[in-house]
């Protein structure tokens, strides 16, 4: 599955920041993941999980927190701030499945609700991010 | 801590199996880019060679045409399998964008670039050939910054508008310290005496030229009719010369 990767990606950059900060025992990880990937938490904490090498000490006994993060737009034209759900274009299966694979395909297939423009930004909520290591 | 973005280390993780990485540039839009890119990618497979082809023009993507790619959607294994089209592994955005536009302003070009190759599976690759973007924007810098490894292919043709843009690309190569494999003269119409002149000053190899071939057009989305055109003759010697 396409969260392999992505995960295999927050595990060694993980184990980077470990060996950056001298961290012996990394004791958790928080991880948010934009709505607008809608990748699901349990699907994403079974992929991190699966990626974590066996012959990986440091990372054997970390809790895994993860953070689902409503995704927030706004139409750069009109102004208007609005959530995904709002959006024309969100529902189907096409949108969707390109959306989680490239977020920035949401420019593609979701409208502004005010202006129909495909100008927006998206301010947060976006995809996969590394917000905390800690160790000892 | 700072905000870290794990896709950084997705695309060397990505990449770890690739050989070798020959972009295909020119800065300038309609200058033969894709067509170069795909046929090159198609000579280097009939080599032998196991080669990719990651179309990264993501606002105007049209490798998919010119290799006539048909139904096939790559698989979702270990990230992104491409699908292999005549013996190339392809990727694109248009398995998902179909062709609808993709009006994306320069970060999200980026971010929209690194989350492809941070999630393109290519696996053990002797060459990926990359179809990059027009211009030196975004996400030129970005594939310069992340893939340190590759190898750029120039594109030149004799008009002066054209070599004004070249002259900017292989200034801009210069400056960041990335590699450039050589200027190639593309739709050529004689002897290609100013872009050979571009290459010596800049001090890099001027690989040949491929003629312009009022054949191509029709060609386009054959993969065997495209090698036996004029230019994909030209573009299998160059193949052989990137090979050898």
């Amino acid at each position: 599955m396409h969260e392999l990767a992505l995960a295999e990606a927050v595990v060694a950059t993980a184990l980077e920041v470990a060996a950056r900060e001298r961290i012996g025992r990394i004791t958790g990880i928080e991880v948010r993941v934009g709505e607008l990937q809608s990748i699901d938490r349990e699907t994403f904490a079974f992929a991190l999980r699966t990626m974590i090498p066996a012959d990986e000490p440091r990372l054997a006994a970390a809790e895994i927190r993860i953070e689902i993060e409503r995704a927030r737009l706004r139409c750069r034209p009109c102004g208007r701030e609005f959530l995904l759900e709002e959006a024309p274009g969100f529902s189907g299966a096409t949108a969707a499945e390109a959306i989680h694979f490239v977020p920035e395909l949401a420019h593609a297939f979701l409208r502004c609700p005010g202006c129909a423009s495909p100008d927006f930004a998206v301010e947060g909520g976006r995809g996969v991010t590394l917000h905390a290591v800690e160790g000892e | 801590m700072s905000v870290l973005d794990p896709r950084l280390a997705g695309v060397r993780l990505r990449l770890a199996e690739v050989e070798r990485i020959v972009a295909v540039s020119g800065g300038k839009g309609g200058i033969g880019k894709s067509v170069v890119a795909s046929t090159l990618a198609l000579a280097l497979a009939e080599r032998g060679l196991a080669t990719g082809l990651f179309d990264l023009d993501l606002t105007g993507p049209c490798d998919h045409l010119i290799l006539g790619l048909g139904e096939r959607q790559p698989s979702e294994e270990f990230g992104l399998d491409p699908p292999r089209v005549h013996g190339v592994r392809f990727l694109s955005v248009s398995y998902f964008a179909g062709e609808r536009p993709a009006p994306l302003r320069g970060e999200e070009l980026s971010d929209a670039l690194i989350e492809l190759l941070a999630v393109g599976h290519w696996g053990p690759t002797d060459v990926l050939v990359i179809d990059m973007p027009p211009g030196l924007g975004d996400a030129s810098l970005d594939l310069v910054r992340l893939l340190r490894a590759a190898e750029y292919l120039v594109l030149a043709n004799p008009s002066r508008v054209v070599l004004e843009t070249v002259r900017r690309t292989l200034t801009f190569h210069r400056e960041l310290g990335s590699r450039v494999a050589g200027v190639v003269e593309n739709m050529s119409r004689g002897a290609p005496a100013a872009s050979r002149s571009l290459a010596e000053e800049f001090g890099v190899p001027f690989l040949g030229s491929v003629p312009f071939d009022a054949e191509l057009e029709g060609a386009l989305g054959d993969a065997r009719r495209l090698l036996a055109t004029r230019a994909g003759a030209a573009i299998r010697a160059l193949a052989a010369t990137l090979a050898a």
